[in-house]
């Protein structure tokens, strides 16, 4: 099971009221390679991957529920005291129609969220690489969304998640050597 | 809704150590032989509980389902919750 804690991994503040800004980060919310996404893979997928390193994959997918927070707390931020006509100029008049102020699993060009958008191979090593592959995108992601944002506040939080991509990903290489090892082990006897 | 300064100051210091204890953990996961990082992350285990302690007095309970106490009446359910700070 799970414990809930009453904080952010990471304190989010955001400098002002910012639609635009928001639209963008919905990416990271309900896109593919979005915290979602990377949650629900990781934790799927604990399952039927080696011993060895199921603790990795059920910590770090534990943590992409904390980076899922800090996104939604950012979107919250950002909207909620925006008026229909400044959600409309940012581009999220459609947005708006459909869910007010609400937060929706969806991605920053309207898509909602779908199962199609992670894999479960049952192969390790596939689904090593496929996470590897995820935590790279979301790193690229979130370069593209700083290089749009002037909000120094809402950057320094990206930048933290940004730097997490980049752990996940040295982790899980890690995880696909430990696995290699194993395998070779296994050959000499 | 803003909170008095001493909460932003004692949950930052909280979030940094359980950022190391975060980041320890799953370095840990792929170095489970590491002496030293075993004993750092018991160390910040320790100063996590210990900073946990002080914000729930003034705050109230940080953790559900009874890892945190209860004062009376009830107070988990309050806010502000982390998004609303």
């Amino acid at each position: 099971m799970w414990v809930y804690e009453k904080k952010l991994q990471y304190p989010v503040k955001v400098s002002t009221c910012n639609p635009r800004l928001a639209k963008y980060l919905i990416e990271q919310y309900g896109g593919a390679d979005g915290e979602l996404s990377a949650a629900l893979r990781y934790l799927n997928q604990r399952y039927t991957i080696p011993d060895k390193v199921v603790g990795l994959l059920n910590d770090i997918g534990t943590e992409e529920f904390a980076h899922l927070e800090m996104i939604a707390t950012m979107i919250y931020k950002l909207t909620k005291d925006a008026t229909p006509a400044q959600l409309e100029e940012a581009g999220l008049g459609e947005y708006y129609v459909n869910h007010d102020q609400a937060l929706y699993y969806q991605n920053a060009a309207g898509s909602p969220w779908t199962a199609t958008y992670i894999q479960a191979k049952g192969d390790p090593i596939a689904d090593l690489y496929e996470d590897i592959a995820a935590e790279e995108k979301a790193r690229a992601t979130y370069q593209w969304i700083i290089d749009l944002s002037d909000d120094p506040f809402l950057n320094d939080s990206l930048k933290f998640l940004r730097e997490r991509e980049i752990v996940h990903s040295q982790r899980f290489h890690e995880a696909v050597e430990i696995l290699k090892e194993e395998r070779d082990r296994k050959k000499i006897f | 809704m803003t909170m008095p300064e001493n909460y932003y100051k004692l949950l930052e210091k909280i979030q940094a150590v359980d950022f190391v204890l975060v980041d320890l953990t799953l370095y840990l996961d792929t170095h489970p032989d590491d002496l030293e990082a075993i004993k750092q992350f018991n160390q910040k285990s320790y100063e996590s509980r210990q900073l946990k302690a002080e914000f729930e007095r003034q705050f109230g309970p940080l953790l559900q389902y009874g890892l945190s106490y209860s004062s009376y009446p009830w107070n988990w359910k309050d806010a502000p919750w982390p998004w609303q700070v």
